[in-house]
């Protein structure tokens, strides 16, 4: 049975983890409310910037150019450039574990190709970095708070390549915030991008520039924005992973100090007993 | 008409003005309510000047593009900075020292140093109206 001292020690032990949880789970959920208020800022642009794109890869269509530029062509996919997001720290529970799954079970499934990875983050830039040949870029320490000029970092040479035809295709895994409690793994085309919806009545637009060259300048920052807001969802969502898991720990710490404390003075109460019988076995045995 | 300038971090200007200065990449553009459909690049830096219930306001534009409709100008910014949030005396630095840098260069002056004057000088002048 282990002395008093012993769990006395544990039950303090555990004590400063909880603070320690507790804390993390308090500034997790402050940064999250920040990360979420930089993830609605930037929606505005992707949206307008969708329709634009709309507008454009239409006009082009319609003036019969689209073979002519590497955006709205498709080729043979036989080489893919992945752009991998992890989080640059841990205690978030299954958040990169999560991803290091679905990232090794699209290499699985496009075994076919050959995947060159641009990693963000550190976890998963640890995790392929003995793993796999062809790794293009490795971006560690920017999700602290990342800028859009971040982003134009990480995508400016995946989209050289793409236009130069050294890869075929583009893919973004990441993780989604969905909600405070669940994160969605999130695998997005980015190029070639998926044609755009018709709209109904396509305006008539005046081209101060022809609609091919708008397009050029436009599908970089397509690639660039949609890597910005894969950054801040991460971002958001790693908080709120670690909101949870921090809980969770917390809870758990609880339990174990009730735990500890119930044996503690069960142990006391035992010794407690053990002595008064001492006396009172002595006490008689001196009144014989 | 609704003008709304959005750079890929935030909403700049969502309001409702009277008239709006441009600065497309062949030229500065004024748009008023019911101005024909318009799609254009913008300047790798410019000023974009608007009015909204009687007051001048500026926004400094580093490039992207623009969408113009007979009820609404939208721009697409790289980057953006509203007028009144710019510092002028750092604008001015940051202008003598893009200018600097570029005589320095002297003859292989490269794009990027160029363009960052033309930035500057963006800042600078949306800072001044």
């Amino acid at each position: 049975m282990p002395s008093l001292i012993d769990i006395r020690r544990r039950i303090r032990s555990v004590k400063n983890t909880q603070q320690i949880t507790k804390a993390m789970k308090m500034v997790s959920a402050a940064k999250l409310r920040r990360a979420q208020d930089r993830v609605i800022a930037a929606r505005p642009y992707a949206a307008q910037m969708r329709e634009m794109l709309a507008d454009l890869a239409a006009a082009a269509e319609e003036q019969g150019e689209t073979s002519s530029s590497p955006w709205l062509t498709r080729r043979e996919v036989k080489r893919i450039d992945l752009i991998f997001m992890t989080s640059d720290k841990g205690l978030a529970g299954a958040f990169n574990s999560s991803l290091m799954k679905a990232s090794q079970r699209f290499l699985a499934e496009h075994s076919g190709a050959e995947v060159t990875l641009t990693l963000v983050g550190r976890k998963g830039r640890d995790f392929y970095k003995r793993r796999h040949g062809g790794i293009l870029s490795e971006h560690v320490n920017i999700l602290n708070k990342p800028t859009i000029e971040d982003a134009r970092n990480v995508a400016r040479e995946v989209i050289r390549r793409y236009r130069d035809g050294e890869t075929d295709a583009v893919y973004l895994l990441n993780n989604e915030f969905k909600s405070v409690m669940a994160q969605t793994l999130s695998v997005m085309q980015l190029l070639p991008a998926a044609p755009p919806a018709k709209k109904a009545e396509p305006v008539d637009y005046i081209y101060e520039q022809p609609p091919l060259e708008m397009l050029d300048q436009l599908m970089p920052r397509y690639v660039e924005v949609a890597v910005f807001r894969a950054m801040l969802e991460t971002v958001a969502a790693e908080h709120a992973a670690r909101m949870t898991a921090m809980d969770k720990a917390s809870t758990n710490a609880k339990e174990v100090i009730e735990t500890l404390t119930l044996n503690m003075n069960r142990i006391r109460q035992a010794a407690i007993t053990k002595e008064i019988i001492e006396v009172v076995s002595g006490a008689a045995a001196a009144e014989e | 008409m609704l003008l709304q300038v959005v750079s890929p971090e935030r909403m700049l200007v969502d309001e409702h003005v009277t008239e709006a200065q441009i600065p497309a990449l062949d030229g500065y553009i004024g748009a008023m309510p019911g101005h024909a459909p318009l799609l254009s690049a913008l300047m790798p830096g410019g000023v974009l000047s608007y009015k909204a219930g009687g007051k001048d306001e500026t926004v400094a534009v580093y490039g992207g593009f623009v969408q113009i409709l007979p009820d609404r100008v939208r721009v697409l910014a790289d980057s953006a900075q509203p007028g009144r949030e710019i510092d002028a005396a750092k604008a001015r630095e940051r202008l003598a020292k893009a200018q600097a840098a570029v005589e320095q260069q002297g003859a292989a002056v490269t794009d990027d140093a160029r363009e960052e004057i033309v930035r500057a000088q963006a800042a600078v002048d949306a800072a001044a109206k």
